[in-house]
């Protein structure tokens, strides 16, 4: 039996502590030409996929524009189909909302950057509740939590039978026929949903794939239910093998239920990389990394989300404050998930592990916000990677640098061609869609069930 | 005002003609084609043309017996920004029922990915077929009201508008020494609330190339030449005859006055449908048989040499011997890539030989080849020089 095979992504330095622009090395997060220098290296290297995420509204923090972290960027979809343009191989995914969004405007420009990119799409499926993001937009914050994921698994619904009303070959040869399209190649849509109404014949041809390959973010049951239903893709956070094995048996262990097998769903983590000719040195340099993250104003802001309160007139090199923080819990920061329980229980914790370890504000921030990822020499990384993938703690990595937008080049460089000789990485493409690249089947299509059919079998 | 008239051309389906794909030379194999849409590009932009108008709705198709299926202009346009220099790129962008943050950001971000090039042509959809496919608005009643479509389009361009102000152009700040990576005073909040919508946020997209891409509109209802004389950089009409061009320039010269702003920086382009070469009345007629298009007298249509073509447009834009007095031509080649081919290849040497192309290289941004000025953000208060410490 064949090594099972790595898939690797490369994440765009996004808008969040994580990217350092400190560093004279960082460059723009808006001019095309970063965005290009990340493709170029990812497609060079032969991974899987680009992948880019989504602003919806500036971060705020105090009640004003958080400004301490990179923030601008620019629009998800046109900044996909111009990398399509300057790449030939390298899948182009994009993180795009299904809450602010129709099925019907989606389904047209996912289609149109899977033609223009000839077969490269892939979207990651999303859904948001909050207000403070519905202010920008005509729905506004309406719909509840729970309903977040119903309304996706519609639209979801409504956009493959788009993508299907459309034959593959729909345009009749040479033009010399009576029409433009061969008879009964497009079929209108009736779909009357819940969610959503909408009827007619769609406007944007079949993609090569089909379909966009699709991608899933959410950890809750809902979350892990709609990727094992819905989803090619799922992007996680367990970085760790064991939360990781448990995770990838919990989300493939319900794929049977829909009548799919475990190659249909990939699980891919997101993890930072940080390398180094030593373990020594890439420690040391994961820990420059964390210092440059986290600044002094950075780490007061970091404790302002759990204090709930103003906390600027303490020293970030001193101890932590002696008050606990605000009895109600009040959410400081808009625009970035943060969940904490019970704040006091927490606060609690960080004191105490600040007093044991003789911890300033910084230090206990530099410490408990790191979450870890792949920092060593380059084959130790590699076989990390490796082992990771054939104990089935996930199917490869979503690549997250540092640094926009040259943080990959040394992974492209150093680590990718051990894998290559690990024989766990490809040395070409093998195909040129990013259904291709990632093993998975063709698009699920279902058209040959009535249309009322249709809707169950895509569930 | 550019010192010699604009030319623009529109690329759409596989020509103005709705049975240019019936010929072999349209290859309509190959209409929903990457390739074709960088070749056709690629075309105008070596005969230094201005502009392309990439149009198209939401729905499958404009006219009966005409191409279905299209891209989405937006998208086709930014995948050809980073293969194309100097040309404009104007999709067309529907506002009636995209979310207008949606529209905001997209035009922004052509802005970036073509480096200064982008405009975007602000389009309603009258279509209940689209309407139905979309979903969100209820089409029982039939065809939508126009006066409201554009009242609608009016909140979208102004949302956008602020959109593009929102990021002054030096609100990136990258101050190591205090850690803050933006000022955020020098960001602004859209607050725009409207009915049916309203915006509270900035842009996530900093302040583009050219700060505001030029708003073109097709004005072709009295409600859309009043949207275009407040909205628009460039406004591009069909008219039949100079008389008709005559009159169109002088209401939204009026209008555009009326508004508060200088008939001298918005640009008026007539329409052409251009069929070039020695076959031309030949594929029109051929083509009329499968569809008649007599059905549409607005348009000027020019069929035969292109000396005639160059002609015209002398005649259209010439201020004075009765000329229109027009600031440019839109041609919309019958078949394409032939109508177009010949125009880049036969008519513009012409032009240039007349005195009635530019003869340098073309300018960097859109707003230049217009002579517009890259406007400062409206929430300037300060120089950009002055500030730095909060």
């Amino acid at each position: 039996m064949s090594r099972r095979q790595v898939h690797l992504g490369a994440h765009f330095p996004g808008v969040n502590s994580t990217t350092v622009w400190t560093d004279p090395r960082s460059r723009s997060q808006v001019d095309l030409s970063s965005f290009e220098h990340l493709a170029r290296t990812a497609e060079e290297a032969r991974l899987d996929f680009f992948f880019l995420a989504e602003g919806l509204r500036l971060r705020e923090h105090k009640g004003e524009l958080f400004d301490l972290d990179v923030v601008g960027r620019p629009d998800t979809l046109p900044v996909l189909a111009a990398l399509a343009a300057v790449t030939e191989r390298l899948g182009l995914v994009g993180t795009i909302t299904t809450t602010f969004n129709e099925p019907y405007e989606l389904a047209r420009q996912w289609a149109t950057l899977d033609l223009l990119s000839r077969g490269r799409a892939g979207w990651n499926v999303v859904t948001s509740s909050d207000a403070f993001h519905g202010a920008n937009f005509r729905r506004g914050g309406f719909l509840p939590h729970a309903e977040r994921y119903t309304r996706a698994a519609e639209l979801l619904d409504v956009a493959r039978q788009l993508w299907d009303a459309w034959d593959d070959d729909a345009v009749a040869a040479a033009g010399a026929g009576e029409t433009f399209l061969r008879p009964g190649a497009v079929r209108p849509v009736d779909h009357r949903g819940r969610q959503f109404t909408v009827r007619g014949e769609p406007g944007t041809p079949r993609g090569p794939q089909g379909h966009p390959v699709l991608f899933q973010a959410g950890d809750s049951a809902e979350g892990r239910d709609l990727a094992a239903r819905e989803a090619d893709v799922v992007f996680t956070a367990h970085s760790t093998v064991e939360a990781g094995q448990a995770f990838y048996a919990d989300v493939k262990g319900r794929l049977a239920a829909h009548g799919r097998t475990e190659d249909d769903l990939k699980v891919l983590p997101a993890v930072t990389v940080v390398l180094g000719d030593t373990e020594a040195e890439a420690r040391d340099r994961a820990r420059h990394v964390r210092e440059q993250q986290v600044t002094g104003p950075a780490a007061i802001a970091f404790l302002e989300q759990l204090w709930g309160r103003d906390l600027t007139a303490y020293d970030p090199d001193g101890p932590l404050p002696a008050e606990d923080p605000e009895p109600e819990h009040v959410s400081v920061t808009r625009g970035r998930v943060r969940h904490h329980r019970d704040p006091a229980a927490l606060a609690r914790q960080w004191r105490e592990q600040a007093a044991a370890n003789r911890w300033s504000i910084r230090e206990l921030v530099i410490a408990v916000g790191d979450r870890g990822g792949l920092v060593g020499t380059p084959s130790s990384v590699a076989r990390q990677v490796d082992e990771a993938v054939q104990c089935r703690a996930c199917d490869g990595y979503i690549l997250v640098p540092h640094l926009t937008p040259t943080g990959l080049d040394d992974v492209a460089a150093r680590v990718v061609p051990l894998l290559q000789e690990r024989g766990v990485f490809r040395a070409d493409y093998a195909g040129p869609t990013l259904r291709d690249h990632l093993g998975l089947g063709p698009a699920r299509r279902p058209t040959t069930a009535p249309a009322d059919d249709r809707r169950l079998v895509a569930r | 005002m550019p010192p010699t008239p604009l030319l623009g051309v529109e690329l759409s389906d596989a020509g103005a003609h709705p049975a240019a794909w019936r010929l072999p030379a349209a290859d309509p194999g190959h209409l929903h084609d990457p390739a074709r849409w960088v070749s056709l590009v690629r075309a105008a932009q070596r005969g230094g043309l201005d502009l392309v108008l990439l149009p198209g709705g939401l729905g499958p198709a404009d006219v009966d017996g005409g191409v279905r299926g299209r891209l989405d202009p937006l998208l086709t346009a930014s995948f050809v920004a980073p293969l194309t220099t100097g040309v404009g790129l104007v999709p067309t962008v529907t506002t009636t029922h995209t979310e207008p943050f949606h529209v905001g950001k997209a035009v922004q971000t052509l802005d970036w990915v073509s480096r200064g090039r982008a405009g975007w042509e602000v389009a309603v959809s009258r279509s209940p077929e689209e309407a139905a496919l979309v979903g969100r608005k209820d089409v029982a009643g039939g065809a939508l009201e126009e006066e409201e479509l554009w009242a609608e389009a009016d909140d979208v361009a102004e949302v956008v508008a602020r959109m593009e102000d929102s990021w002054e152009d030096d609100a990136e700040v990258r101050d190591v020494a205090t850690g803050r990576f933006v000022d955020r005073d020098r960001i602004h909040a859209v607050a725009f609330e409207g009915d049916p919508f309203s915006v509270a946020g900035a842009s996530i997209t900093p302040r583009s190339p050219q700060g505001r891409p030029p708003v073109v509109v097709r004005a072709d209802s009295a409600a859309a030449l009043r949207f275009a004389a407040r909205r628009a950089d460039v406004v591009r009409v069909p008219a039949h005859d100079l008389a008709t061009a005559v009159a169109h320039r002088r209401a939204l010269h009026r209008l555009v006055a009326e508004a508060g702003r200088d008939p001298e920086e918005v640009a008026l382009l007539v329409e052409v449908v251009a069929w070039l070469g020695p076959d031309a009345a030949e594929r029109r007629d051929a083509l009329d048989r499968w569809t008649p298009t007599n059905t549409n007298p607005g348009t000027v249509e020019h069929v035969g040499d292109a000396a005639g073509l160059a002609d015209l447009v002398g005649a259209w834009t010439g201020g004075r011997d009765g000329g229109a007095g027009v600031d440019g031509v839109v041609v919309r080649p019958a078949v394409l890539p032939l109508d177009l081919d010949a125009l880049v290849d036969d008519v513009v040497p012409l032009l240039r030989r007349r005195g009635l192309r530019p003869t340098g290289p073309p300018a960097r941004t859109l707003r230049g080849t217009l002579g517009l000025d890259r406007p400062a953000s409206r929430y300037a208060r300060v120089p950009a020089t002055a500030g730095g410490a909060r």
